[in-house]
C-alpha cells in the first residue's frame, strides 16, 4: 500500500514538476505568475489525442509504435512552443512596463480564452486517449509499477536533466540565467531580452506539452478544464520549492506528487486537491522563498 | 519595402491558421484565417485613419464641473429612472436586472478589495457562498427570518474575509491572487463533499423566501426592489469609504506599500480592513441569492464566477463606482442582448480582460488617480494631472 502510493505519488508529481518549470522559468525572468500555463499543458494533451487520432487512420502507428510516440511528442512540442509564444507576445508583451497587476489580469484572460477556445473547438466531453502502452508492468514490494509510469518517469527525468544541461552549459541559457538575475544589465551587456524572454516561453511549453501527452496516456481521457487544476498545482509545487529557482521546482513537483499520493491514501481521497492548497498556503506562511529559494529582502 | 509588409500582413493569418488548424481542421482554419486577415486589414486602415485615437476617448462630463447640487440631481434621476424602469418591462427582463444588481453589489464590494486597496482577491465568490449558506443553513435548520440573516451572513462573510485577510498578510499581488485562487478551490471542495451540513453537490432546497408580517416577496418586482435598496445604501457606504481617511489609506498601501507604511498607515489593520469589509457585501448578496432562488449548490460559486465579477471591476474601471456599475450592466446583459453567442461569452470575457489591460487599464470609466498610475509613462496624462493640481492651488 505505501509503496504503491509512493510510486503513484511521484509518477504525479514527476508530472506537476514539469509544468511547475515553465512557471518557474517565466516568473524567474518576468516576475509574473503565468496563468496561462496549465492550458498551454491542457492543449498538449489535446495535441496529444488529436495527432494520434491521425497517426492512427493513416496506419502509421500500426506501422511503428515508438515513431508515432515520437511523433506526437514533436507536434505537440512545436505547437504549444507556438501557442506560448504568441501567448507572451499578445497578452505579456506589450504590459511589460505596466503595473503589476495588468499582466496578471490578462493572462488570467488568455487562460479563460483558450480554455473556452478548446472548449468550442473540440466539445465538452472527454476525449478518449488510447492505451499505447499495455497496462501491465512489474511487480516491486507487493506493489506494482506499470511500464507507462516507467516510461513517464523516465520521459520526465531525461527532460529535466536536458533542461539542466541547456541552462548550466549553453550560452542561451548562460543569458537566461542572466537575464532573470538583472534584465537591464543583460540588455546592456548585449543580451537580447525580447528574444531570451520569448525563448523561456517556448521551453516551458515543450515542457508542459510533455507533460499533457503523458497525462493523456496516464490517465486515458483528457477534457478542457484539466489545465487549471494542474495549474494551480504545479504553480504549488514552484512556490514550495521556492520559484524562480530550476531545481526547487524539480523538488517541489516530486514533493507535491508525494503528498498528494499519501493524503488521498490515507487520508481521503475526495479532500485529495485540498492538501495541495492547503500546503500551498502554509508554506507561503512559513517559507514564502521556498524550500530551496533565497530570501530576497524588497528594495525600497 | 512593400513586399517586406506584405509578408508581415500574411504571416499573422497564416501565424493563426496554423495555430488553429490541429483544433479546427483544414475548412476552419483557412476560415479563421481569412477572417483574422480581415480583421487585420481593417486594423490597419484604421490605425491609418487615426481612429483607435478613440479607444483613449475622455467622457465629456469630465469637463463639466461637477457641482454637487448636479450630482445631486443626476443622482436622484438615475434613482428614479431605477425605479419605473420595471413598470415597462417583462419579468424576464426584471430578472436579468435583478442579477445585474446582484453583481453591482458584488464588485463594488470586490473594488473595494482590489481597485482601492490594490490586492488582487481572485477567491471573493467563497465570501459570496459563505452568506448564501449561511441563509440556506439557518433558514433550512433554525428557520430564522431572512432579514436577521443578512447581518448574519455579511458579518460571517466579514470573518472570513478577515481570516483570509491575517493569513495572507505577508503575500506580495500575484503570491496573494494564487492564495486565494487556492482558497475558493478549498471552500468548493468542502462544499461539494461535506454532505452531511451542506448537502454535497446536490446543495439546499426549500430555502424560506423572504416575508414581512403576511406578504412574502414572489414575484421578480419584489426582488428587483430589495436589490435595488442593498444597490443604494452599498453606493452610499462605498463612496464614503472612498472619501475618507480610510479610502485614502488604501489608495496609499496600492500605490506604494513600504511609503505608505512609512507615512504612518498602518498597512496590517488596513489590508484586513479592505478584506472583511468586501466580504461583507459578498455575504449579504449571498443571503440576497440564497433567498430570492430558493437554493444554494456548489455549481454556482466557482472560479468563472471570480472571474465575472473580476471582468466587471476591471471593464468599468478599477477605483470607480460609476465604472462598477455600468460594468455589471454591461457584462450581464451583454450575453442577453447576444442570445446567439452564449456558448462565446466566456471566450469574449477573456479577449476582453486582455484586450482592456493592453489598450485601456483603467476601463471605461476609470478613477482618474488610478490612470496616472497606470500609464506612468504617458506624459500628457501627467501634465493633465499636474494641472489641475495647480487649479486646485490657485483656488
Amino acid at each position: 500500500m505505501l509503496v504503491q502510493q509512493l510510486i503513484n505519488g511521484i509518477t504525479l508529481g514527476s508530472v506537476y514538476a514539469l509544468i511547475a518549470l515553465g512557471y518557474t522559468m517565466v516568473y524567474g525572468i518576468l516576475g509574473l505568475i503565468n496563468f496561462a500555463h496549465g492550458e498551454i499543458y491542457m492543449i498538449g494533451a489535446y495535441l496529444a489525442v488529436i495527432v494520434f487520432g491521425l497517426l492512427t487512420v493513416s496506419g502509421i502507428t500500426a506501422y511503428s509504435l515508438p515513431l508515432s510516440v515520437f511523433i506526437v511528442f514533436a507536434a505537440a512540442g512545436i505547437f504549444c512552443g507556438a501557442y506560448g509564444i504568441t501567448a507572451e507576445r499578445i497578452a505579456y508583451r506589450p504590459l511589460r512596463h505596466a503595473h503589476r497587476l495588468s499582466p496578471l489580469i490578462s493572462a488570467i484572460g488568455m487562460s479563460i480564452f483558450l480554455q473556452n477556445y478548446v472548449m468550442l473547438t473540440q466539445g465538452a466531453t472527454d476525449k478518449i486517449f488510447p492505451y499505447v502502452i499495455p497496462p501491465s508492468g512489474v511487480t516491486i514490494m507487493g506493489a506494482s509499477l506499470t511500464y507507462l509510469q516507467m516510461f513517464i518517469l523516465a520521459a520526465s527525468f531525461i527532460l529535466m536533466f536536458l533542461l539542466h544541461l541547456f541552462i548550466k552549459n549553453t550560452r542561451l541559457g548562460k543569458a537566461m540565467r542572466a537575464t532573470s538575475q538583472d534584465k537591464r544589465m543583460a540588455g546592456l551587456v548585449g543580451i537580447d531580452i525580447d528574444r531570451i524572454i520569448a525563448i523561456t516561453f517556448v521551453i516551458g511549453s515543450i515542457l508542459a506539452a510533455a507533460a499533457g501527452i503523458m497525462v493523456a496516456m496516464y490517465y486515458g481521457s483528457v477534457n478542457f478544464f484539466i489545465g487549471y487544476v494542474a495549474g494551480i498545482k504545479a504553480f504549488t509545487a514552484a512556490v514550495l520549492g521556492g520559484i524562480g529557482n530550476i531545481p526547487g521546482a524539480m523538488l517541489g513537483g516530486l514533493l507535491l506528487g508525494l503528498i498528494e499520493g499519501l493524503g488521498a491514501g490515507y487520508i481521503s481521497s475526495e479532500y485529495k486537491d485540498v492538501f495541495a492548497f492547503v500546503m500551498l498556503i502554509l508554506v507561503l506562511i512559513f517559507r514564502p522563498a521556498g524550500l530551496l529559494g533565497e530570501k530576497i529582502s524588497e528594495k525600497v | 519595402m512593400i513586399k517586406n509588409n506584405l509578408f508581415k500582413y500574411l504571416f499573422i493569418p497564416l501565424w493563426f491558421g496554423i495555430l488553429i488548424l490541429p483544433f479546427m481542421g483544414i475548412k476552419g482554419a483557412v476560415f479563421t484565417a481569412i477572417a483574422i486577415g480581415a480583421g487585420w486589414g481593417v486594423f490597419f486602415f484604421l490605425a491609418r485613419l487615426n481612429i483607435l485615437r478613440l479607444i483613449k476617448f475622455e467622457l465629456p462630463f469630465r469637463k463639466v464641473h461637477v457641482t454637487k447640487r448636479n450630482a445631486w440631481f443626476a443622482n436622484a434621476a438615475l434613482l428614479f429612472i431605477s425605479l419605473i424602469l420595471p413598470n415597462f418591462l417583462n419579468n424576464y427582463y426584471i430578472d436579468v436586472l435583478t442579477i445585474a444588481g446582484m453583481y453591482a453589489v458584488l464588485a463594488l464590494g470586490l473594488n473595494i478589495v482590489i481597485g482601492l486597496a490594490g490586492l488582487l482577491d481572485l477567491g471573493y465568490i467563497s465570501f459570496y457562498a459563505v452568506g448564501a449558506y449561511t441563509y440556506a443553513l439557518l433558514s433550512t435548520k433554525l428557520s430564522i427570518s431572512f432579514w436577521m440573516a443578512i447581518p448574519i451572513g455579511g458579518l460571517l462573510a466579514a470573518l472570513f474575509g478577515f481570516i483570509l485577510g491575517v493569513v495572507t498578510l505577508r503575500l506580495r499581488g500575484d503570491y496573494l491572487a494564487i492564495v486565494t485562487l487556492g482558497f475558493i478551490q478549498i471552500v468548493h471542495i468542502i462544499l461539494k463533499n461535506w454532505d452531511s451540513l451542506t448537502g454535497g453537490p446536490n446543495g439546499i432546497l426549500g430555502i424560506a423566501r423572504p416575508r414581512i408580517g403576511s406578504f412574502i416577496f414572489s414575484q421578480p418586482i419584489h426582488f428587483y426592489y430589495l436589490i435595488l435598496i442593498i444597490l443604494v445604501i452599498t453606493i452610499a457606504v462605498v463612496n464614503r469609504l472612498n472619501n475618507s481617511r480610510t479610502g485614502r489609506a488604501w489608495i496609499a498601501i496600492r500605490e506604494d506599500e513600504i511609503a505608505a507604511e512609512a507615512m504612518g498607515v498602518d498597512t496590517t489593520r488596513m489590508k484586513c480592513l479592505a478584506f472583511s469589509l468586501g466580504a461583507f457585501w459578498a455575504g449579504i448578496t449571498g443571503v440576497f441569492f440564497a433567498g430570492k432562488f430558493a437554493f444554494v449548490s456548489p455549481e454556482s460559486f466557482t472560479f468563472m464566477e471570480s472571474i465575472l465579477i473580476l471582468s466587471i471591476v476591471v471593464l468599468g474601471g478599477m477605483g470607480s463606482i460609476p465604472g462598477v456599475i455600468i460594468g455589471a450592466l454591461t457584462i450581464i446583459i451583454l450575453p442577453e442582448v447576444l442570445r446567439g453567442f452564449a456558448n462565446y461569452r466566456m471566450l469574449i470575457f477573456g479577449a476582453l480582460l486582455i484586450i482592456m489591460m493592453v489598450v485601456r487599464p483603467q476601463g471605461l470609466i476609470g478613477s482618474q488617480k488610478r490612470k496616472v498610475e497606470l500609464h506612468p509613462h504617458d506624459e500628457k496624462i501627467y501634465l493633465q494631472e499636474m494641472e489641475s493640481l495647480y487649479d486646485v492651488e490657485k483656488g
